[in-house]
């Protein structure tokens, strides 16, 4: 890694107690949940990581404890290069704070997660859902949500669901 | 026969291309495409539905005056297609009643023009006690 990020990473590593992967060049941090707000305003502001170029997260049950990883990826223009930051979070309904106020374009990605996995952002302006309809139930994007298919319709099984399917009226 | 200006997706590029120059619709009496459920008569649902589309296609079905027919153009249309989900609707007869189904992923011009001629030989069939 440069320069710049080898400051940077030791920068997160002194003060938030983070802890620093490396993979194929490309530097991952893990941070916690309470020092998130903090860590990405200072890098906005000192290290000149001007740009969130995704926020996303991961569903890693059952294998894995702290069930979702919350991924930020910065990017600094003026530097060229990016940062991967991610944030554990376990439990059913997790909470971690928006970064709505460090990035602005945080408001649709965090609406995203919300969505597709159920992860709360407190203090974000508008938590509606995005992708799904607004009364939909669930987040379809967890592990243990069902695949919600369709059982084919071969011709063995033609008239069964012939009969379960809905029919409209004219 | 008016068709209603609605594509969806990728089905939308081969309705496209049946109105266009080469496979042309306008032969066959679909001399243009009206963007008013008000004012057509056909809806060819092109491409997939997903759900939180669905209110918005059975809206503009009964936004248009009878008599009114539909197509579901393509496989997404008639049976959900490659998409076995919880996010598509399997198959846009589950919210309109469709008159012909066109198979094909996309279904080439051709195949939506002969989609369209077996639609008017039903409608040659029906009497306006149908619809009366």
């Amino acid at each position: 890694m440069n320069a710049h990020l080898q400051s940077v990473v030791k920068f997160l590593i002194d003060n938030f107690q983070a802890q620093d992967k490396e993979y194929q060049g490309q530097i991952t941090v893990i941070v916690a949940p309470e020092h998130l707000v903090n860590a990405l305003t200072r890098l906005r502001d000192e290290f000149d990581f001007s740009m969130l170029e995704l926020q996303t997260a991961v569903d890693y049950w059952p294998q894995t404890s702290p069930r979702f990883h919350v991924v930020y990826q910065v990017n600094s223009f003026a530097n060229n290069t990016q940062l991967r930051i991610r944030v554990p979070l376990d439990g059913n309904a997790p909470v971690i704070p928006t970064i709505e106020g460090v990035f602005a374009n945080a408001n649709w990605h965090e609406r995203e997660i919300w969505d597709m996995f159920g992860i709360r952002f407190e203090g974000h302006s508008d938590p509606r859902r995005i992708l799904m309809p607004e009364d939909w139930a669930g987040h379809p994007l967890r592990k243990d949500y069902p695949l919600g298919y369709e059982e084919v319709q071969f011709s063995f099984n033609f008239d069964e669901i012939s009969l379960r399917k809905p029919k409209p009226g004219k | 026969m008016w068709p209603m200006l609605f594509g969806l997706a990728c089905c939308a590029i081969e309705m496209m291309a049946a109105q266009a120059a080469n496979y042309d619709m306008s032969r066959f009496g679909m001399e243009l495409m009206r963007a008013s459920p008000r004012q057509s008569d056909l809806m060819i649902v092109a491409g997939r539905v997903s759900r939180k589309m669905a209110p918005i296609v059975r809206q503009l079905y009964d936004q248009m005056p009878d008599p009114k027919w539909v197509i579901a153009m393509g496989d997404c249309a008639s049976c959900g297609g490659v998409f076995n989900n919880y996010a598509i609707l399997q198959g846009v007869d589950e919210i309109v009643p469709v008159d012909v189904y066109v198979a094909g992923c996309p279904p080439r011009p051709e195949a939506l023009i002969h989609g369209v001629m077996t639609l008017h030989e039903k409608v040659r069939g029906e009497k306006i006690t149908t619809w009366a």
